[in-house]
């Protein structure tokens, strides 16, 4: 069954703190790039826990688009959904 | 008026800030005569080059340079015109002859640039339907291929087999699947474990390709690649390759075994759509492919120097990329970009070109001064350009402090 779009918001939460050196406060609109500073290879760590918590591939092509902490739950439920 | 120029502003005043210490610039250096593959002049001084990639060193072989005088002579300087149309020459079809008998496939398509051939080939090969998986650590031509095309792309992690395995089982069934891999990775000349990739690949009904640029000339026993010392011949569907490493001069190819291989001439829009190689190019570069089957002394004379400089690197107490000698590229970490730019320009006073690499194109934010052998290099030439190193991290410490 496809997980709610809060648990996955929640978890992600949860997987996005590990890398949040600034303490940064976590909320929807939050920018990975703008507000927590993360660069590329921090991206791509987020990405691949992200990966394994839900089993999916997150593919490269959808990153540019995934700009808040939002977009990305919404992203990770569409593609739990399509799986 | 938006600048659009004005988003560079921070590699600018970085750049120019590295401009401004007095250091040698990096991206800006120029070779005023080349003497040999592993000697030319630079700013008016002799320098070893061991940044080149020129491992076979075929750039200076007397045979190559009449071939290609010869074809300028016969076919003059340029084709004007693309594969498909008025640019096939007598000379391309020749070396596309000769990379057939080198890798023993039945098709070989050669492009303008390795660059190029990766773009055509990773963006034709998958199609929107279709998912590419891909090493993290592969190549901006890769990269820049999977831009260009309409397929998924998924980005495993490097050299890791398990990690491959997971990201194609998560592939819904029914889609089309390419797995892209590299030989040799050419930032810190670690050589892929082939064997388990592809296995776990070939598992999953997955197409494999393999970029050997830096392999081409001496790995297996017919210098086809790592792909060939693994065992996989069999195996692997398209290879990759340059013209602008091992055999000398500039140009890429994908060689096939794939009954099919040959349509691609009409649907790949990098190798419609450019002009041919100059025919001096394609007959230069097919009497280096030629020679390349036979080069066994070249061979081990790039092992061998391979070999002599990490060692005498690693115990002059320079952290290497590897712990052993994978390559014919031998990279030296170093601990912070400040130091990686002082070095490099100390070396070059001191006579030896090597690469400045950082990131984005090195992996794991490392800044490296990577050396690349060339069969040319004598021992002694590999003793003289670590001597070199000791000196220049003397200058540079005495710098730095
Ligand atoms: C792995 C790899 N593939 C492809 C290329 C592109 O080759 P070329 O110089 O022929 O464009 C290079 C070299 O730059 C490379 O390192």
């Amino acid at each position: 069954m496809a997980p709610s779009r809060d648990a996955v918001l929640a978890r992600l939460l949860e997987l996005i703190q590990p890398f949040n050196a600034k303490a940064v406060p976590l909320a929807e609109d939050t920018r990975f790039a703008d507000d927590l500073e993360f660069d590329s290879l921090t991206v791509m760590d987020l990405v691949a826990n992200m990966e394994d918590e839900w089993d999916i591939n997150v593919p490269l092509n959808l990153l540019p688009d995934l700009e808040t902490i939002g977009q990305v739950a919404d992203a990770i439920v569409k593609l739990k959904a399509g799986a | 008026m938006t600048d659009l120029l004005a988003k560079f502003d921070s590699i600018r005043a970085e750049y120019d800030f590295l401009k401004g210490t007095g250091l040698s610039d990096p991206f800006g250096v120029v070779m005023e005569r080349v003497l040999s593959p592993t000697r030319a002049i630079i700013r008016g001084r002799e320098t070893i080059l061991v940044g080149t990639y020129n491992y076979m060193g075929m750039t200076f072989d007397p045979d190559v340079i009449a071939a290609g005088k010869a074809a300028m002579d016969t076919f003059g300087a340029g084709s004007t015109g693309s594969r498909v149309l008025n640019g096939t020459f007598a000379t391309h079809v020749a070396v596309e002859q000769a990379l057939k008998d080198f890798y023993g496939t039945s098709s070989a398509i050669v492009f303008s640039t390795g660059y190029q051939a990766n773009l055509g080939m990773v963006s034709t090969l998958a199609g929107k339907d279709d998912v590419i998986l891909l090493d993290a650590d592969s190549h901006a031509s890769i990269y820049d291929g999977c831009k260009l095309g309409h397929a998924e792309v998924v980005r495993f992690r490097h050299n890791d087999a398990a990690d491959l395995e997971k990201r194609l089982r998560r592939v819904p069934a029914g889609k089309g699947k390419l797995v892209i891999l590299e030989g040799v990775y050419s930032m810190l000349g670690d050589v892929a474990p082939l064997r388990d990739l592809v296995a776990v690949s070939k598992a999953a009904g997955a197409m494999v390709l393999v970029d050997e640029a830096h392999a081409m000339g001496f790995f297996g026993p017919h210098g086809r690649g790592v792909y060939e010392e693994q065992g996989l011949e069999d195996q692997v569907d398209f290879v990759v390759g340059t013209f602008s490493k091992s055999v000398g001069t500039v140009g890429g190819f994908a060689v096939s075994n794939h009954p099919h291989f040959e349509i691609l001439r009409l649907v790949c829009n990098p190798y419609r759509f450019t002009a041919s190689l100059p025919p001096v190019v394609a007959a230069s570069a097919e009497a280096s492919i030629r020679k390349l089957m036979t080069a066994t002394d070249k061979r081990a004379r790039l092992w061998a120097a391979s070999r002599r400089l990490h060692a005498s690197l690693k115990g002059a107490g320079f952290r290497m990329a590897t712990e052993t000698p994978e390559s014919a590229i031998i990279a030296v970490l170093m601990p912070t970009q400040e130091e990686c730019v002082i070095m490099w320009s100390a070396l070059l006073d001191q006579g030896i070109y090597c690469n400045l690499s950082r990131p984005p194109a090195t992996p794991m934010g490392v800044y490296l001064l990577r050396c690349s052998l060339s069969s040319e290099h004598s021992l002694d030439d590999v003793d003289e350009i670590t001597r070199r190193f000791v000196a220049a991290r003397a200058a540079t410490q005495a710098l730095a402090a």
